[in-house]
């Protein structure tokens, strides 16, 4: 009996579904309640500051409108990070629900793509609801902006791979507070969500070019403002695909090495 | 012998774990409809064995074949005809009884009809139906492990792997899960399990291997072992523990084919227990306690590898 290895994906997946039919409205809660905390504080605190002193630097639009994109795109960051963590470490560890997939046929490959396929739901879920919040809150100026949604989940899907193909590697929990600390908070303040990195001491910059998120930001926000040219997105978007698709190579490895030992 | 019947074949087959050798090189067979048993203490090598079996773990080398299947290469398609009760349960804690089969049913890829007659059937099995729609967490041990079984059977499959299924579990847990295997075993389904409970052996094991240290040290059904390996009776005797050494010294005057002296006990391997105790008595020696039983695997272990089973 031969069955193809999407089909086997997909059966994971449906056992995300079913374990999400549980949490689902909290998360939809706080998908919403993120938004809301930092569009208003942000965008509209700290951006009445910022307006008043003229938004040259910005490229001349309000700092609400400048903001909402990097803020999708960070928001997507830790989406994935999040969803690519614990949920995996707890399959292996307090559950061990993974084991018991694999004793079926799925292999580890198929658990792995089914919980990417998951992480992609909840990307999309979420950046459709930041959206949505942000063109409640006036930041979204064009239909245009619809196309920030795929861009964002792509953004999401650059670091649910790799991320993931890392955090099956884990025994001990605590690695993971590692990379919310040194990963995802550093990327979040100096990748160009809350100011241009232009503003950055020179030397900095190209650190900041490499990472993931200034792509993403960049994508989003170039999106939003109309300011892309095609090379532009060329670059981002294969930029960041290759990082998701690098992250689904070795997610597989690192899956047969900790479920197929 | 047809060729069919025999479902699992291993020859030289080993695990090794970077310089770990945990099985070294075992052959086994083993027949459709049968129980077979893996039992050792901690450490045998019985769960890398059966991992390899469940096809979750590659063999480092020799052959392994299964339902005449390949692991290394056909994996999938041979757990899909293996029904797996891992020692440690992997259920779902906070979906519901219903909910763990309704996945795990979706692994194999079954029908949601299919699903739901077998779920009702196989709850039914494991006396599990009042409990159909509670959550798992807050089940006892024993329903836990009935609801693992339940699960294990929803591809009802060829050959079910049980790895340690009654350890941690009381008394009378215990003996439900050994009505239902034994049950299991009546309807056809081969049964391969591993224990380190000599009685969990004997109750369910038409044949069985004595492992130690990753090797087979001996093989045969629960009474060829103790025929082979032991005497009808033992006669078991315990001392004050100051005139332990002194009574092992003079029991040596007693005919015994073998004779044990453990930390709390000593054993004296002979056809007639009740005569060997007169000789003892005749020799002046007082125990606090005697014993005389029938030989069990317990003993053939202990034979075989100077160890006892749980240490």
């Amino acid at each position: 009996m031969a069955v193809n290895g999407g089909a086997l994906a997909v059966r994971q997946f449906r056992f995300w579904l079913t374990d999400y039919r549980r949490t689902w409205k909290g998360s939809i809660y706080s998908s919403l309640f993120n938004p809301l905390l930092y569009l208003g504080a942000m965008g509209l605190g700290l951006g009445s500051l910022v307006d008043r002193h003229g938004t040259g630097h910005i490229g001349g639009v309000s700092y609400l409108v400048f903001l909402a994109p990097g803020l999708l795109a960070a928001q997507a960051m830790q989406t994935a990070v999040f969803e690519c963590t614990y949920p995996v470490f707890g399959s292996t560890k307090w559950s061990k629900t993974y084991y018991g997939a694999a004793a079926s046929p799925l292999r580890p490959g198929d658990i792995f793509y089914g919980h990417q396929l998951f992480a992609a739901l909840r990307l999309l879920m979420n950046c459709a609801m930041f959206l949505a919040v942000m063109a409640a809150f006036g930041a979204v100026r064009s239909p245009v902006a619809i196309a920030e949604l795929p861009a964002a989940v792509l953004t999401g899907l650059a670091f649910a791979g790799p991320v993931e193909a890392w955090a099956i590697t884990r025994t001990r929990d605590s690695s993971f507070n590692m990379i919310f600390r040194f990963v995802m908070i550093p990327l979040f303040l100096f990748s160009g969500t809350f100011f241009p990195v232009t503003q950055l001491p020179g030397w900095i910059q190209p650190v900041a070019y490499v990472t993931p998120l200034w792509h993403g930001v960049a994508l989003c926000r170039g999106i939003a403002l109309g300011t892309l040219t095609t090379g532009d997105i060329v670059l981002h978007v294969v930029y960041l695909t290759a990082l998701a698709a690098a992250g689904l190579v070795v997610g597989r490895r690192t899956y047969r090495g900790r479920l197929n030992a | 012998m047809p060729e069919s019947d025999i479902l699992v074949r291993a020859h030289g087959l080993t695990k090794r774990f970077g310089d770990f050798s945990a099985v070294k090189g075992i052959d086994f067979e083993l027949r459709r409809g049968e129980a077979f048993g893996f039992l050792g203490p901690n450490g045998a090598g019985k769960s890398s064995t059966m991992r390899m079996l469940g096809c979750v773990s590659p063999p480092t080398s020799g052959e392994l074949s299964i339902m005449g299947m390949d692991p290394r290469t056909q994996g999938s398609a041979i757990r899909a005809r293996l029904g797996v009760v891992p020692q440690e349960d992997t259920l779902d804690l906070e979906l519901t009884v219903r909910e763990n089969l309704l996945i795990y049913g979706r692994y194999f890829g079954l029908p949601r009809q299919v699903i739901r007659e077998r779920t009702a059937r196989l709850l039914d099995f494991v006396q599990l139906a009042d409990r159909t729609n509670d959550e798992v967490e807050p089940l006892s041990g024993g329903l836990k492990r009935r609801l693992t079984i339940a699960r294990s059977l929803i591809n009802e499959p060829e050959i079910l792997l049980l790895d340690e299924p009654t350890t941690g579990l009381d008394p009378q847990a215990r003996h439900v899960v050994w009505d239902r295997l034994f049950r299991l075993k009546q309807q056809g389904v081969t049964l391969i399990l591993t224990t380190h409970y000599m009685d969990e052996a004997e109750q369910l094991c038409d044949r069985l291997v004595v492992m130690d240290h990753g090797r087979i040290a001996a093989e045969g059904s629960p009474r060829e072992l103790i025929t082979t390996y032991s005497t009808p009776e033992v006669l078991e005797l315990r001392f004050d523990p100051s005139t332990h050494e002194q009574a092992a010294e003079k029991l040596t005057a007693v005919p015994a084919e073998r004779m044990e002296v453990l930390a709390d006990r000593i054993l004296l391997y002979i056809p007639n227990g009740d005569a060997a105790l007169t000789s003892a008595n005749e020799l002046g020696l007082d125990p606090v306690t005697s014993l005389v039983r029938r030989s069990t695997l317990e003993d053939v272990f202990l034979r075989l590898t100077g160890r006892r089973l749980d240490d």
